[in-house]
C-alpha cells in the first residue's frame, strides 16, 4: 500500500492499532487493557522468569508432538482417501464431522480415555490439526492430472513409487496449505488442552494471570503466543510459495 | 499403391479386441497387425476409439475381450517392451528435464549415474542439450514434448506408442516434429504406433495407416503408402501419391464428421 506517495512496509497497520491500544491504556478506561508500553515492558520481564520458560517448554513439547502426529497420520490418510474410493466413502463423513465439530466439547471425553497428563493434551492438539490436513491432502490428490498417474503406471512404477514419487509431490501445494491451517488450529488445541485437562504450560499462565488480574502479564504471554504462531505460519506460507511455480500447471 | 507384398512380420498384433464402457461399445472385434520397424497410424474421427486401442496395447486399459500380443507375448499390463508418449506430455512439473527423462529408467531400478548418462544422451538427441536442469514450466510446448519423447526413447523399448503427440504444439513445431519422426523411424529400428486425427500427418509419417470408423469402432481400411517414402522429407507433400491418398481418406471419412 502507498500513502502520500510513500510505500508502506507490510503490516504497517499494526502501528496504528498499537497507538490506539496505548491511548486506550493510558486513558485508564478499563483495567482490562493496560497500555501497550507497559505490556511490552512486562513481556521482557516475564520471558526471563523460570515459570515462563517452563511453560514455554511444556507448551512447545505438546504442540510439536501434537502437530507431528497430525502430519504423519493426516497426510497419508488424506492421500489414500484421494486415491481409494472405498476408503473415501468410509472416512469422509467422519472427517467432515470432526472438522466442524466443537472439539472443545470432546476434551472431557479425552480426559476420561487418556487421563489428565501430557498424553491427553497432545491428542487434543492432534485432533484440532489433523482434519484439515486430511481434507487438503485428499483435495490435492483429487485434482492430480490423470495422465501423470498413467505415465507412472506405463513406466512400471510400483504402488509405493507412485505414492511418494507422484501423488505426494502432485498434492504438495495443497498439503502445505492444509498443514499451515492445521498448525494454526493446533495452537488453539494446545492452549485449550492446557486449560481444560491439566493446568500446565501457557494455559496455566493464562489461568494464573487472569485469576489474579495481572492483565499486563496476560497480554504479554498472548503476544508471545501470537508471535510464535505467526512465525510458524509465515514459514509454511514461504514453503508454499516455493512450490507455487508448479501448483498452477499440473 | 495399397498392396505391398514385402510386409515384415508383426511386432504387435491385436486380435478380436472389444471394449465396452457399460452399454457403450467403444471397440468391436478389432484385429490389426503392426509390422516390425515401421510406423502405423491409427486414424479416424474423434470418438472412434483410437486412443482406447492404443491404451489397451500399452496395457493401461484392459479389453473386455480379445488379446494383444507383443513379440508373441500376451499383454497383461504395461511392460518394458513398450513406451508411451502422451498427448499432454505428462511431465513431472516439480522435476528437472534430466529427472523427467530418466524417470522411466528410475522406475526400472537403473542406478542414478547410469540413468543420467543415458538420459543426457537422449536429451541431446532430441535437441534439448543445455536444458538438462530446466523445469517443464520454463519450456515451450514443443520442447516439453521433446522431453516426453526423450523419456520414451531412453528406456529403449521396442515399441513406441504415441498418443496424438503433436496435437498440443503449434503448426511449425509440428512440421519439424514430423520430419524428425521420419528420421527416428529410419534410425531407431523400433515399431511405432501413432494415433492422430490429422489426415495429412498420418499420410506424411506412416508406413501403414489403419482407418478406424466409429460407433462401434472397427478397421475400415488399411493403406500402405509406398511410393514417396524415399523421396526426401521436402518432396513428400507435393508427391501425387501423397495427395491422392489424402483425398481418398478424406472421402471415406467425411460422412462421419459432424
Amino acid at each position: 500500500m502507498t500513502l502520500f506517495g510513500y510505500r508502506l512496509p507490510g503490516m504497517s497497520s499494526l502501528i496504528l492499532w498499537g497507538i490506539l491500544w496505548e491511548i486506550v491504556g493510558q486513558s485508564g478506561m478499563t483495567f482490562f487493557v493496560p497500555p501497550l508500553s507497559e505490556v511490552v515492558a512486562t513481556l521482557f520481564q516475564v520471558i526471563q522468569t523460570a515459570a515462563f520458560q517452563k511453560a514455554l517448554y511444556e507448551t512447545a513439547y505438546a504442540f510439536i508432538a501434537g502437530v507431528f502426529f497430525a502430519i504423519v497420520i493426516g497426510i497419508p490418510v488424506g492421500i489414500l482417501m484421494g486415491k481409494n474410493r472405498l476408503l473415501d466413502e468410509l472416512l469422509l463423513p467422519w472427517v467432515n464431522v470432526f472438522l466442524s465439530a466443537p472439539l472443545t466439547a470432546l476434551v472431557p471425553v479425552l480426559m476420561v480415555l487418556f487421563g489428565f497428563g501430557m498424553k491427553a493434551i497432545i491428542i487434543t492438539t492432534t485432533l484440532f490439526a489433523i482434519w484439515i490436513i486430511i481434507l487438503n491432502s485428499r483435495a490435492g490428490v483429487k485434482q492430480i492430472n490423470r495422465s501423470l498417474v498413467e505415465m507412472a503406471h506405463s513406466f512400471g512404477a510400483s504402488p509405493f513409487d507412485a505414492f511418494y514419487k507422484i501423488y505426494f509431490w502432485a498434492a504438495l501445494p495443497e498439503i502445505l496449505g492444509g498443514v499451515r491451517i492445521g498448525i494454526i488450529r493446533a495452537v488453539k488445541g494446545v492452549i485449550i488442552g492446557q486449560l481444560l485437562i491439566s493446568i500446565v504450560g501457557f494455559g496455566a499462565l493464562f489461568e494464573l494471570y487472569s485469576a489474579n488480574f495481572l492483565m499486563g502479564h496476560f497480554w504479554a504471554v498472548l503476544i508471545v503466543l501470537f508471535a510464535l504462531a505467526f512465525t510458524i505460519s509465515e514459514f509454511l506460507a514461504y514453503l508454499e510459495r516455493r512450490v507455487s511455480y508448479y501448483a498452477a500447471k499440473r | 499403391m495399397v498392396v505391398a507384398d514385402d510386409i515384415p512380420e508383426s511386432a504387435v498384433s491385436t486380435r478380436n479386441i472389444s471394449k465396452n464402457y457399460g452399454d457403450v461399445e467403444a471397440l468391436r472385434d478389432l484385429s490389426l497387425e503392426f509390422p516390425r520397424g515401421q510406423l502405423t497410424s491409427l486414424l479416424g474421427p474423434s470418438g472412434c476409439g483410437k486412443t482406447t486401442l492404443l491404451k489397451i496395447i500399452a496395457g493401461l486399459l484392459e479389453p473386455t475381450s480379445g488379446e494383444v500380443e507383443v513379440n508373441g507375448q500376451m499383454v497383461t499390463g504395461p511392460g518394458p517392451d513398450r513406451a508411451f508418449v502422451f498427448q499432454d506430455f505428462a511431465l513431472l512439473p516439480w522435476a528437472s528435464v534430466m529427472r523427467n527423462v530418466s524417470f522411466g529408467l528410475e522406475m526400472r531400478g537403473v542406478a542414478k549415474s547410469e540413468r543420467e548418462d543415458i538420459a543426457a544422451r537422449y536429451i541431446k538427441e532430441v535437441g534439448l542439450g543445455g536444458f538438462e536442469n530446466a523445469y517443464p514450466h520454463e519450456l515451450s510446448g514443443g520442447m516439453r514434448q521433446r522431453v516426453g519423447l526423450a523419456r520414451a526413447l531412453s528406456v529403449d523399448a521396442e515399441v513406441l506408442l504415441m498418443d496424438e503427440p503433436f496435437s498440443a504444439v503449434d503448426e511449425q513445431t509440428r512440421r519439424k516434429f514430423q520430419e524428425d519422426l521420419l528420421g527416428l523411424v529410419q534410425n531407431e529400428n523400433k515399431t511405432f504406433i501413432f494415433v492422430t486425427h490429422s489426415i495429412e500427418e498420418a499420410v506424411y509419417v506412416s508406413d501403414q495407416i489403419a482407418i478406424l470408423l466409429p460407433r462401434p469402432s472397427r478397421v475400415h481400411e488399411i493403406i500402405r503408402p509406398s511410393g514417396f517414402r524415399d523421396k526426401g522429407v521436402d518432396n513428400i507433400r507435393r508427391d501425387p501419391e501423397y495427395l491422392d491418398i489424402v483425398d481418398e481418406i478424406w472421402a471415406s471419412l467425411r460422412t462421419y464428421v459432424e
